[in-house]
């Protein structure tokens, strides 16, 4: 059974540690369309698969976050990637496996996996 | 259509959390006795208008701008309706909205629970300005997460931060498995 003594212990070793909230504006933004469309699409597994690869392989300044309704409902699940100084990009009828693919080649190393982004989908 | 009743819970609140709830109460009851679950979603948000409250049933009415349709609320309540149960909600300008849905735990049009730790879990990490409190009932037996209670040990620590999220994750399953014994409902 998980008590509340385990979180004071891991808010005391946090303590002291900073820039727990320092992202957000200078770093990278990984957001996900959670409306109707986005979770009757599956976009609940595509999260859950960014947020648990973003964290384990520890990208810095990146936080994952989801939105509403994107305004493509027919494309969805939709991931945009936005980063300062770089033009949006934005990723299409996802799956935790793309999902996976995104944080290795375009997180980690910087690559854009056309083969998923909606401009290229759409040709 | 949504394949689980927990994607039309996180959609469903998602709404709530959206009309600027503070506290968002999630109960999600299951007795086999009575042959029923019950899953209801109670906020403190903006609430709506006599006449949005008419409409929210209607597939074609929405409060966004992005598109023509607004399914949430009509998924949720076909969900419990094809499942031989009701479905209610109810709403006040400036004080919340209720939404209840019922549905006979046997009826073999029910659809599966799904993954509600996942659910709630998403719900808790990705929206800092709401909290939830979440009670999961199995036949007669309970637990309460109060995201409240965690606030005030972590004070500005995030709840996305890695550890604290994991610890969210476990709080949430080894509670449940207490509770129904690792039933699949």
């Amino acid at each position: 059974m998980k008590s509340l003594e385990e979180l004071k212990a891991i808010r005391d070793k946090m303590q002291g540690q900073v820039g727990l909230r320092a992202e957000s504006e200078a770093g990278t933004r990984v957001v996900v369309g959670m409306a109707t469309c986005g979770i009757a699409s599956g976009a609940r597994p595509v999260l859950t698969a960014l947020a648990d690869a973003v964290a384990e392989k520890k990208i810095p300044d990146c936080a994952v976050t989801q939105t509403g309704c994107i305004g493509l409902c027919q494309y969805e699940p939709i991931v945009e990637v936005i980063q300062p100084g770089k033009e949006k990009v934005t990723y299409i009828k996802m799956t935790p496996e793309k999902a996976l693919e995104v944080v290795d080649k375009h997180l980690i190393r910087g690559q854009v996996v056309t083969e998923y982004t909606i401009g290229n989908q759409l040709k | 259509m949504m394949t689980e009743i927990s994607l039309n819970i996180l959609d469903v609140t998602e709404n709530s959390t959206r009309a600027g709830a503070k506290v968002v109460h999630i109960t999600v009851d299951a007795d086999e006795e009575k042959d029923l679950l019950t899953v209801i979603i109670e906020d403190d948000g903006c609430g709506m208008s006599k006449e949005q409250l008419a409409s929210v049933k209607d597939p074609f009415f929405t409060t966004r701008s992005t598109r023509k349709v607004g399914l949430g609320v009509p998924f949720f309540r076909e969900a419990a309706l094809q499942a031989g149960g009701s479905f209610d909600i109810t709403s006040e300008e400036g004080v919340g909205t209720k939404v209840t849905a019922e549905f006979q735990l046997s009826n073999i049009d029910r659809m599966p629970l799904g993954d509600i730790t996942g659910t709630i879990h998403q719900l808790v990490v990705y929206h800092p300005d709401t909290d939830f409190v979440y009670e999961y009932r199995f036949n007669g037996k309970s637990f309460v997460m109060d995201t409240r209670e965690f606030r005030e040990i972590l004070g500005d620590i995030p709840f996305d931060n890695k550890e604290v999220s994991d610890y969210i994750k476990d709080y949430l399953t080894e509670n449940k498995f207490n509770t129904d014994n690792g039933k699949n409902i």
